[in-house]
């Protein structure tokens, strides 16, 4: 059997103390903890910084790194810094040296760097290495090499990999959510398809149980199956709340794809053991004919800045839409007047606050507000040039009437200057999947005494 | 003619990847489950949602008493028009639809 503990869903996210201590007396056979996701957009990955306060991550790091010398087994982290670019690995690499240092540890850390040079991801694209998965933008080698950052997603032979080198603490650039906790149980020779899916369950720790935000799972591997057990006071695993997991960010809930095959949790029962594990058995690993990575990259998609004003006035509120359009109308000649730019070198939108904002044209409900936010987007080739244009929007927002004859309104604005640089706004460019000949392929394994 | 989101336990939307998002429709028991099942046709999804029906993977889970409803995003996630980074408000639209 093999015990996997998970102290939350991701480091930065904090965990429940006493019921890592409980699983410490468990003797897991090792702790794993996810650093992150694609799930916050794409700046964090084009810039390969961390979402989350470095001030938090070393405090749940070094509560984790004591945890695991207390259990005598390996510390492995999965994507960390949020993006797993080689920078937040060194930056985790930082502070695990620094946490080392304060609690009078020595250890062998292994670092796994999954970023890949984008110039050889072209290359890759080229000799048909790289394939679509579905949804995926159409891309072409200079998408490719236009990337800030590429990275590929390891898998559990990756992980493997680094746990052989006998390092205590592992960290890994970006995996798979579910790679860090199945490698283990896959090494041992437990159950393929329970390790793959009982990584699935557990990868945002008790989130697949009652009192879900309390973090802290252990989940135990054998050749049959696996067994869910929530450590925190009151959290209790039924079958239904780790079956609705399957659900969780998943587009298809019985089938999840991973280097090197599939997962089908079609025949998958689970069954309560009490009133807080749940047993599973009769997942299923299919093995794929060619072994694949998949990648992620992404690319400036020009530079931002901001406006913001609010309508208070009852005939602005009921008349925003045409009042914006009006706007956007006469800023589009201004800046075509005094800048000599046209829509096609930059956008701009006005999106109401309390009317459409988040739905856009898919919004169905048609009720007045109080007020409307008006939120004003502009993105062009440089930074310099989205400000000229902001400062030529400024005197609509501020003055713009509806009707020629009314006296000059003024609307309100929460700052001065009313125009905030964004700086660069970044878009993802690729999902699709890269095939290697040895998983070690494009992975960077090294290891350093700490 | 109650909207879904009145009778159902929980509706939820979010990113499933940065070019999916993925809607779960929690009925709490058979008998709404059914209800839903019934009442709610994919075309009214499509339309609601403003795609074509045959871009909507749907799941009827009878076990979870659950509905889940996953399409390719209308906008990639964090692209300069995306309004919803992480897919949050799809549930709304699903939630307020009136089914028979």
């Amino acid at each position: 059997m093999t015990r996997v503990l998970i102290p939350s869903g991701a480091l930065g996210l904090d965990y429940d103390k006493e019921a890592l201590a409980r699983g410490v007396e468990m003797k897991p056979d090792l702790i794993a903890i996810d650093g992150g996701s694609t799930d916050s957009g794409p700046s964090y990955l084009g810039r390969g910084v961390s979402k989350y306060a470095r001030s938090s991550t070393k405090v749940e790091w070094k509560g984790l790194i004591k945890a695991a010398r207390e259990a005598n087994c390996p510390l492995v982290i999965g994507t960390a810094g949020t993006c797993g670019t080689d920078s937040t690995v060194d930056w985790l690499l930082e502070i695990t040296r620094e946490c080392l240092e304060e609690l009078g540890f020595h250890a062998k850390i292994a670092t796994l760097k999954c970023e890949q040079s984008p110039d050889q991801t072209a290359a890759a694209l080229e000799r048909g290495r790289v394939t679509p998965l579905p949804g995926a933008p159409k891309i072409d080698t200079q998408a490719i090499a236009a990337c800030e950052h590429v990275v590929a997603l390891a898998g559990a032979e990756q992980i493997n990999a680094a746990l052989e080198t006998g390092a205590d603490i592992v960290i890994a650039g970006r995996t798979t959510d579910t790679a860090i906790i199945a490698a283990l149980p896959l090494k041992k020779g437990d159950n393929a398809g329970g390790a793959w899916h009982g990584a699935k369950i557990g990868e945002c720790g008790a989130l697949c149980a009652s009192n879900p935000q309390s973090g802290v799972l252990m989940v135990e591997f054998d050749k049959d199956g696996f067994t869910v057990h929530p450590l925190a006071e009151g959290a209790n695993a039924t079958p239904h709340t780790v079956f609705a997991h399957m659900l969780y960010e998943n587009s298809d809930p019985f089938i999840l794809h991973e280097p090197g095959g599939h997962l089908d949790v079609t025949e998958a029962k689970y069954v309560p053991l009490d009133g807080t594990r749940v047993r599973v058995e009769g997942s299923q690993w299919h093995v794929a004919d060619a072994y694949a990575v998949k990648l992620e990259g992404a690319r400036v998609a020009g530079y931002q800045t901001l406006l913001m004003a609010t309508l208070r006035d009852q005939h602005y509120v009921k008349n925003s839409q045409a009042w914006i359009e009006d706007i956007l109308q006469k800023h589009a000649a201004k800046v075509a007047d005094r800048m000599g730019l046209s829509h096609e070198d930059y956008s701009v939108e006005l999106r109401r606050i309390g009317v459409d904002a988040t739905l856009g044209a898919l919004e169905r409900r048609d009720t007045s507000p109080n007020e409307t936010g008006v939120l004003c987007i502009i993105t062009a080739e440089d930074q310099q040039t989205a400000n000229e244009i902001g400062k030529l929007m400024n005197p609509y927002l501020l003055h713009h009437p509806l009707t020629r004859d009314e006296e000059q309104p003024t609307f309100s604005f929460p700052f001065s200057p009313a125009e905030i640089d964004r700086g660069a706004a970044y878009e993802f460019c690729l999902h699709h999947v890269l095939r290697l000949d040895d998983p070690m392929e494009v992975f960077r394994l090294e290891v350093v005494d700490a | 003619m109650p909207e879904i989101g009145a009778i159902a336990q929980k509706v939820r939307s979010k990113n499933a990847g940065p070019f999916w998002l993925t809607i779960d429709i929690f009925c709490g028991d058979t008998d709404t489950y059914h209800q839903i099942v019934e009442g709610l046709s994919t075309e009214r999804v499509a339309q609601v949602l403003q795609t074509e029906p045959h871009t909507l993977k749907r799941f009827d889970i009878d076990a979870l008493n659950v509905i889940k409803i996953s399409l390719p995003r209308p906008v990639v996630q964090g692209h300069r028009s995306d309004r919803d980074m992480h897919g949050a408000a799809w549930a709304a639209l699903i939630s307020e639809i009136d089914i028979n």
